[in-house]
């Protein structure tokens, strides 16, 4: 036996680091790096909406209302864009045959600042001829482009789901730890307020917690409202979990070390206990972006949230909850569309790092 | 047993104390009030407004108002709708029915599907059963419920044949009180399906991939190699012996799909028109009927912990440990 064991241990590698094994383990998870990629796409063209949308968020045109989808077809070596004629009764388009426009890359369009900084007017795509219209996903009752108003929504609504739980979760990590680490009557009235939350159904607390801000305010404004109602209900079960595990961790020898060694509460809180339930964190962090971002939804979708013209994708869902609408223009569901594959893009990738981070099977 | 009912009965009333008294806070930090609106109308002159907020409290600090809205509380009275000119009692009472019968059948629905469904995932284990289950897990988890609910009202709207339709939104025809018994109830109940199959579906999901993994467990458990080491049936291994022990650590779920169902609700009922205690909220925030805000908020959380009482009492009735502990 002592023969063989260092022929055997020859070709072994270099220890993994433990990131190492988790990225190796989610790595070979392809429903979970599918997820991946579609989220870093999403969230750059979130990010160059400007550019990447034909038109700005709030250009109408109401020769175009509930104008169905344009898609560019293939004439020879070049993409075209048909036109429609509005005839016969309100709001029915037909094509016209043998009337289109090249599409073009690159081409001057509306104004808007990239990256909220730059002022630009240069378009991903588009005719360049206001006649020819691109609209990839139809009009709205304004005739503006569903396609970009999704797509300058996204930026709301996307960035509503990173940005709200990094504030809940920070919030809910160190309160936790605090509670899980002094025990006794801090921690009785912390969790007795959790439990507090946690209890009201979560859109009842929201109406009511929204009841507490003004209706009428400006859209950076609603922007901080949304994140600071979602982070308020979402940092107790966050909380909750991490004084559990604070719980258990206080007890163990590195932590008696880092006391004996005279580090002040905070520091071993922060530096030494919150550090090990990161695994965690952030499988948490990545099945709950879904949460804010549906919160964000219902609370523009209700009217109460995000105000037009600005766009955010619960917005644009509401004039589709007018069923004449719905029934003719189904196109209108489109941000609906967007929800559903950003939330199975989450879920995907969050299951990946949760099996992934499950080093006992 | 008794003592633990007695405790968690006790529980809820600082609970249900705390929630009343976080609303009202809000609520009076909200800016103007119901006659905030009305004070713009010419015709109303302001004493006769002066009046009416000194009649329902309103120009007293919130902590006063919070005390005169618990006194009558007590005595079984809500206060009075400002926006819809009738007690609050009745209309509460009426809508929280309303959601109670939709969350009712939402919860009937989708447990009777995601049962069965889920044993059966967990017996064809990776077959294609298991595979198009749990693929049609993640599509049901990841639809949020705006839009699942606007898609029902799409197909109510579209589809459209001579026995089989759907009503677009509302709980009865507009000649509801025109009818026999027998078709109110009918129409009633022609009312209710959709919204509740919506409702349902976005629960479903989640239960059917518990009973799945807890299932499977189940059936790893040495027990079950001794039941069928001794030759006993597949079915009667898995539906008499395993299923009884994997569907228990499913009860402790039934809250947490309590919480979901409520908040499904709130939106499918704002969607689609149902006249239940989340569009009510809605009806009532934009009135800016604090009062009838609060009144809803403390009713959907009751109805929330009460649900839990009941998932708790059931654990502890099919599991003797937990009862002994307690």
């Amino acid at each position: 036996m002592n023969e063989t064991a260092p022929n055997r241990n020859r070709d072994i590698e270099q220890p993994l680091s433990p990131w190492q094994l988790f990225w190796r383990r989610l790595k070979s998870r392809r429903i979970a790096m599918a997820g991946g990629v579609i989220l870093i796409f999403l969230y750059l063209v979130a990010l160059l909406a400007g550019f990447v949308a034909p038109y700005s968020y709030d250009r109408l045109d109401t020769n175009f209302s509930f104008h169905p989808p344009i898609w560019p077809r293939l004439q020879g070596a070049h993409l075209v864009v048909p036109r429609y004629e509005q005839g016969g009764a309100v709001f029915s388009y037909h094509l016209i045959e043998n009337d289109s426009k090249p599409l073009h890359f690159f081409v001057h369009g509306d104004k808007y600042k990239l990256f909220g900084l730059i002022p630009a007017s240069i378009h991903l795509f588009g005719t360049g001829d206001k006649n020819y219209p691109v609209f990839l996903f139809g009009a709205d009752q304004f005739g503006r482009d569903v396609f970009s108003r999704l797509l300058y929504g996204s930026q709301i609504s996307l960035s509503i789901g990173i940005v709200g739980i990094l504030l809940s979760f920070t919030f809910g990590m160190i309160i936790g730890g605090i509670s899980g680490y002094f025990i006794g009557a801090t921690d009785t009235v912390i969790m007795r307020l959790c439990e507090l939350i946690m209890s009201i159904p979560a859109l009842y607390l929201i109406i009511s917690l929204r009841a507490a801000f003004p209706a009428d305010m400006s859209s950076a404004k609603v922007y901080a409202m949304i994140i600071i109602i979602l982070s308020f209900i979402g940092w107790a079960s966050m909380a909750r979990v991490i004084r559990g595990m604070t719980l258990s961790l206080r007890e163990q020898q590195f932590i008696l070390a880092a006391r004996a060694l005279g580090q002040s509460h905070m520091k071993i809180i922060v530096r030494h206990i919150l550090p090990n339930t990161f695994s965690y964190v952030i499988v948490a962090a990545t099945l709950s972006v879904p949460y804010y971002i549906l919160g964000e939804v219902v609370l523009s979708f209700l009217g109460v949230g995000i105000q037009e013209p600005s766009a955010s994708w619960g917005n644009m869902l509401t004039s589709a909850q007018n069923t004449e609408y719905l029934k003719n223009y189904p196109w209108l569901l489109a941000p609906g569309a967007a929800i559903f594959v950003t939330v199975l893009a989450f879920n995907f990738l969050g299951d990946g790092l949760r099996d992934a981070a499950d080093t006992k099977s | 047993m008794w003592s633990f009912v007695l405790k968690r009965l006790l529980h809820m009333i600082p609970l249900l104390l705390g929630v009343s008294l976080l609303t009202f806070l809000l609520m009076s930090l909200a800016p103007g009030d119901y006659f905030t609106a009305l004070s713009q109308n010419p015709q109303i002159s302001p004493t006769t407004i002066a009046h009416l907020k000194a009649q329902y409290h309103l120009d007293k600090p919130w902590y006063v108002q919070y005390f005169y809205w618990f006194n009558s509380v007590l005595h079984g009275d809500f206060g009075y709708s400002m926006a819809y000119k009738i007690p609050a009692t009745s209309l509460i009472f009426q809508r929280l029915w309303n959601t109670f019968l939709l969350s009712f059948f939402a919860l009937i629905i989708a447990w009777g599907i995601a049962i069965p469904l889920g044993v059966w995932a967990a017996v064809k284990k990776d077959t294609w059963v298991d595979r198009s289950c749990s693929l049609f897990a993640f599509v049901g988890l990841s639809v949020p419920d705006v839009l699942l609910s606007l898609l029902a009202l799409w197909f109510a709207a579209t589809v459209h044949f001579r026995y089989f339709w759907f009503p677009v939104g509302g709980a009865q025809s507009a000649l509801y009180d025109f009818m026999p018994p027998v078709q109110q109830f009918w129409d009633r109940a022609h009312h209710l399906i959709l919204p509740a199959i919506v409702l349902a579906a976005s629960d479903l999901a989640g239960i059917m991939r518990r009973m799945r993994s807890c299932l499977l467990d189940t059936l790893r458990a040495e027990y079950v190699t001794a039941a069928r080491a001794r030759g006993l049936g597949e079915g009667w291994v898995v539906y008499k012996h395993a299923l009884r022990n994997a569907i228990n650590p499913l009860l402790t779920i039934f809250g947490y799909s309590l919480a979901a169902l409520l908040s499904g609700a709130f939106i499918v009922e704002n969607i689609m028109a149902w006249p239940g205690l989340g569009r009510l909220t809605m009806e009532a925030f934009f009135a800016k009927d604090s009062y009838l805000v609060v009144d809803c908020v403390v009713m959907a959380t009751a109805l929330l912990v009460i649900g839990n009482f009941i998932a708790d009492l059931l654990l502890a009735w099919s599991d003797p440990r937990i009862r002994l502990n307690k």
